[in-house]
């Protein structure tokens, strides 16, 4: 085994400690800390939080990249060890080999045959025509009408041991926090129902192909649950990148006015005047021909993915700076005209202290919204830079790539539905988390919305 | 009035030419005029002579940006920049790598393009007034706050979800219409209908959501509470006192739009097969014809100066206090 550390990697670590950094921080201030006691004593935000959270640790555990030592050849001299070119990760590792149970090309969820029929030969050497049985489903079945006892009979036992497991777990839990006041409970109860899943994903998918399998005979539920590591690294390293251009640019505007302000301004009005498809479009294209021209900076083609992607994620950032820029802008105007900030004038204080100690901290919430905000737009927007051929390489799993190749399933007979409502599926619950989660963060931190707009 | 809209104008100008430089240095990164030769006259009949003469025919055989051979203001006219984007600025596009003229593909690809957008557009703000209208109705009960959570849940669904879900549903399972296609022609709103019921349908999540935090910022005014003291009916505070208001917002924030709609969609046209011009864009970036989406770009970018013009002028006529001078 040699571990493989690809780029994103390290950065999926660096943002998550990053974050952790950011967020004590933030627990120092009781300001903060109250706007976030008031998101998270709802049952909404703490179920949202903890499905984040799930999708979060997926993706970290999905980041920890290695390559399996290939069985030492028979009569091989040199002791030599030599690695497989399939990168595999922790995730991969727990889902019990669930990626390399390969069929040969569509099937059902929980089917037994194949979705096309085959020529094969009978005992006599006939041939003949018919649905072939799968390599790596209902095997162990002695007769195929007992497939939905056996399934029954192993969901009933994945909930016996995924209720335990979750016992044990909200049990701990349960004694450090019995005595908060806020809704803990409901976060208890999203956990015991992911991990009941995931457990029951991964023992009775040894048996079955939950959501079926694709076209090239891959798992469904297998790639699903790799687009997440995508979705969430874009989603967080495409903000990320794009903060510090929108904020030093939007700080300097509304401060130091004047010219720095035109300058600013006239930058910003140029990026949003054109087209974001086109700029995003034409910025991939060009990094797809440097790494063509280029192969020999990667050694396999997940490398080779895992530049385009952070190329990606580094466009997507660079070229949507500007709405969240004029927000920042205007907000800055309006602190700087304020007392205390014409009083640390007054004072004699230095530029780079006012922003630091006056300006940015009151411009914090709006970072932090957009942050939120942006996280559900950027996974929905990969999708869509994916059917137009801009998006994240075909090598890497993700949620736009399945769509893209699903879309003309859903016109065959009988219809192909499962591969659609996998990635459907995964990504409609992030979305819908961050989303939601987002809404609680506005309403919390939004001065105008936080006090004024509820109803009376 | 007409003196600030002059010098809006004026002031679009360095704005176009800086986004000509964007798109000009990022394409020509991307494709050097030998790469497109090569790709435009096909693999089989690269010669270095053929690439010199196909330069030298579509006007590539000239530097970049500085010209020192041409004499006096020549070194800058007699560029690649000067004579393919700049002379955009006199809307002259010029013919396609492919050597169609673009002028006459933009002018009848408009057309489908605003026989989908302008419905859309049209029916999608109506359609979410409505119904933000309905919710506010409801406000602060239980109904309103499940209400709300649907919407966030439809803002949550892809666009391509709402395409291949209305094409499977609408045409495939129910027949109704056809999957896609555009006849300009006799029975062309059959082939409308169902990109128009997508684009309103998925718009209505994000759409209504914001109406309705509108309606409620001004249901919290005080003109509304001495409307209800005066015992006006919830329904005429409704449609009399609280819509009228809050239609300055939603006016001025939809207007920047409204040129744009000629762009049409990209996702849209592409998946119903209408020849419009977000497929042609598409169409453009994926077989990497500069000349077209050059063009493009810089018509979307007078489109949305325009529309920022326009939104000026619309405050002014919502809100008569504000003067633009």
């Amino acid at each position: 085994m040699k571990p493989l550390l690809l780029w994103s990697d390290v950065l999926i670590y660096l943002l998550v400690l990053a974050l952790c950094l950011f967020f004590l921080r933030l627990r120092r201030d009781p300001q903060t800390r109250e706007h976030w006691r008031r998101v998270f004593s709802t049952r909404l935000g703490m179920v949202t939080f903890t499905l984040i959270l799930v999708y979060v640790g997926i993706a970290l555990l999905d980041s920890l990249h290695f390559r399996r030592a290939l069985e030492p050849v028979e009569g091989a001299q040199s002791s030599e060890v030599f690695y497989n070119n399939q990168v595999t990760s922790a995730l991969d590792v727990m889902l019990v080999g669930m990626g390399e149970r390969f069929e040969r090309t569509y099937s059902a969820p929980f089917a037994l045959k194949s979705f096309a029929k085959e020529n094969m030969k009978d005992e006599n050497g006939l041939l003949y025509r018919d649905f072939p049985l799968l390599d790596h489903a209902g095997r162990h079945l002695s007769k195929p009408a007992e497939r939905w006892a056996d399934v029954v009979a192993r969901t009933l036992w994945a909930l016996v041991c995924g209720l335990l497991i979750s016992a044990v777990l909200v049990g701990v839990q349960w004694a450090f926090l019995r005595r908060s006041s806020l809704p803990w409970y409901a976060s208890w109860g999203t956990q015991t129902a992911v991990i009941c899943l995931a457990v029951w994903l991964v023992l009775i998918s040894r048996y079955y192909h939950v959501l079926g399998t694709d076209r090239g005979g891959v798992d469904v539920a297998y790639q699903s649950i790799k687009g997440v590591r995508t979705a969430v690294l874009l989603g967080t390293l495409a903000t990320l990148i794009m903060l510090p251009i929108a904020v030093t640019l939007g700080v300097m505007a509304g401060y130091f006015k004047g010219w720095v302000d035109d300058v600013v301004q006239y930058l910003y009005t140029t990026m949003s005047s054109i087209p974001g498809i086109l700029l995003i479009a034409a910025s991939v294209l060009l990094f797809q021909v440097y790494i063509d021209l280029h192969p020999d900076f990667f050694s396999t083609g997940m490398e080779k993915a895992d530049a385009r992607f952070i190329a990606l994620c580094f466009i997507l950032g660079v070229t949507s700076w500007s709405s969240l820029c004029r927000l920042i802008r205007g907000e800055t105007l309006k602190i700087s005209q304020l007392e205390f900030v014409q009083a640390a004038h007054a004072f004699g204080v230095s530029h780079s202290r006012i922003v630091t100690r006056h300006i940015l901290p009151n411009i914090v919430h709006i970072i932090l919204i957009t942050f939120v905000l942006d996280f559900s737009s950027l996974v929905l927007a990969e999708a869509v830079l994916s059917y137009i051929g801009v998006g994240i390489d075909p090598a890497m799993g993700s949620w736009g790539n399945m769509i893209n190749s699903a879309r003309s399933e859903l016109s065959r007979e009988p219809v192909v539905w499962w591969t659609l409502s996998g990635a459907f599926f995964f990504m409609f619950v992030l979305v819908l988390a961050a989303n939601l989660f987002a809404d609680l963060v506005r309403d919390a931190f939004d001065p105008r919305t936080g006090s004024g707009v509820t109803p009376a | 009035m007409l003196t600030y809209i002059i010098r809006r104008l004026f002031y679009a100008i360095p704005i176009l030419l800086g986004v000509n430089l964007l798109t000009f240095t990022l394409f020509f990164v991307v494709n050097s005029p030998d790469d497109m030769a090569v790709s435009q006259l096909g693999a089989k009949y690269v010669t270095p002579e053929a690439i010199q003469s196909w330069k030298k025919k579509n006007g590539y055989d000239r530097p970049l940006f500085y010209n020192p051979d041409a004499a006096g203001s020549g070194a800058v006219t007699e560029t690649i920049f000067f004579a393919k984007s700049l002379r955009l600025f006199a809307f002259d596009f010029g013919r396609s790598e492919s050597g169609r003229d673009i002028t006459t593909d933009i002018s009848t690809r408009m057309w489908p393009s605003l026989a989908v957008a302008v419905p859309s557009f049209v029916v999608g703000i109506w359609v979410n007034i409505c119904v933000a209208l309905l919710v506010v109705m409801f406000h602060a009960t239980r109904l309103d706050r499940w209400i709300v959570f649907v919407f966030v849940a439809m803002m949550s669904i892809s666009y391509l979800f709402y395409i291949i879900g209305g094409q499977y549903l609408v045409a495939k399972t129910w027949r109704l219409v056809p999957i896609s296609g555009f006849h300009a022609h006799g029975q062309f709103w059959k082939f409308l209908i169902l990109p128009v019921l997508v684009g309103v349908v998925a718009g209505i999540g994000s759409g209504a959501r914001w109406y309705r935090t509108l309606f409620l910022e001004e249901a919290n005014q005080d003109y509304v509470r001495t409307a209800r003291a005066k015992g006006a009916s919830e329904i005429r505070i409704l449609f009399r006192h609280i819509l009228p208001n809050a239609l300055i917002p939603i006016l001025t924030g939809i207007v920047v739009l409204i040129p744009s709609l000629f762009m049409g969609g990209l996702l849209v046209e592409s998946f119903f097969g209408i020849p419009g011009l977000g497929s042609y864009m598409l169409d453009a970036i994926k077989s990497q014809d500069f000349a077209i989406v050059r063009s493009m770009v810089f018509i979307g970018s007078i489109l949305y100066i325009i529309g920022l013009i326009l939104t000026d002028i619309s405050y002014t006529w919502a809100d008569p206090r504000l003067r633009l001078d």
